[in-house]
């Protein structure tokens, strides 16, 4: 799919990021004229994704966390979260609903809430090496406007 | 501001960009959770609303998400932990009108097969 823009920032692993991590992609996203809800979808796997990262990439200490956003043609935005922490032992156990090493603190749903807000997620870890996170999803062009 | 159980008593607190605000009245505690609730804002935010559980020791306890205009998953654990709080202290909790964004996270998580939300009117235990 040929990419039309894109963006990509990266910054420290501290949780005070999520939220501007959010924000800088629901901005990035706006040209595509997302609904509310598609955009409030963005911002909640943009937040889950970059999460994972902070949380379970680097528990013990601060690493780098990157996030890329493209626009791709057909009105798809992709955005991947790389991080280069501890990795994934089994990425298929990780995905499964309620399965979490983060304790109570955390829910184990970060995934499955991905998996539902956005039309395609892929996850490729390697233990030591670090995780990325890819996730698209079609913004529906709105009656009238395209 | 003291945390001592009356009729009709208000409480404010904010834990960053997030806000907490309570009215307690004939034994229910409702929870007013307004701004964005992330991990950043998760651990706090679980450690004030279980502090209110033990000072006011409620009956019930509503968490009215009308005002909060971020949720992920970490809220999910949020309400999870308070619910799981709540019963050792022999009360229940629900959740009380999510804003759009949050009952969807709400929906995704399944969060309705665990703990009671009432998404639509105001009031009364669904």
């Amino acid at each position: 799919m040929k990419e039309q823009n894109y963006i990509k920032m990266e910054f420290p692993s501290k949780s005070s990021n999520e939220a501007f991590a959010r924000a800088a992609a629901a901005a990035f996203a706006a040209q595509l004229d997302p609904t509310m809800e598609e955009l409030g979808d963005i911002k909640t796997a943009v937040s889950e994704a970059v999460t994972n990262a902070i949380v379970h990439a680097y528990p013990d200490e601060i690493g780098r966390v990157s996030m890329r956003l493209r626009i791709l043609e057909g009105q798809v935005l992709e955005i991947s979260v790389k991080d280069w922490g501890c990795g994934i032992e089994d990425v298929e156990k990780a995905m499964q609903p309620l399965y979490t090493t983060g304790g109570e603190d955390r829910s184990g749903m970060g995934f499955t809430i991905i998996g539902s807000f956005m039309d395609k997620l892929s996850v490729r870890s390697r233990p030591g090496k670090g995780t990325t996170v890819v996730m698209r999803r079609r913004i529906c062009p709105r009656i009238g406007k395209r | 501001m003291s945390l001592h159980p009356c009729d009709a008593v208000t409480f404010f607190c904010v834990v960053n960009e997030l806000n907490i605000n309570t009215s307690f009245s004939a034994g229910r505690l409702t929870i007013y959770l307004s701004g964005e609730l992330d991990q950043h804002e998760a651990q706090q935010t679980s450690t004030c609303i279980a502090e209110l559980l033990d000072e006011y020791l409620p009956r019930d306890c509503v968490l009215d998400l009308s005002a909060l205009s971020f949720m992920d998953s970490s809220g999910i654990a949020v309400i999870v932990k308070a619910n799981r709080h709540i019963r050792t202290i022999g009360g229940r909790l629900w959740v009380e009108n999510p804003a759009r964004q949050a009952l969807r996270v709400i929906d995704a998580a399944g969060l309705d097969r665990m703990i009671p939300v009432e998404s639509g009117r105001v009031g009364g235990y669904p």
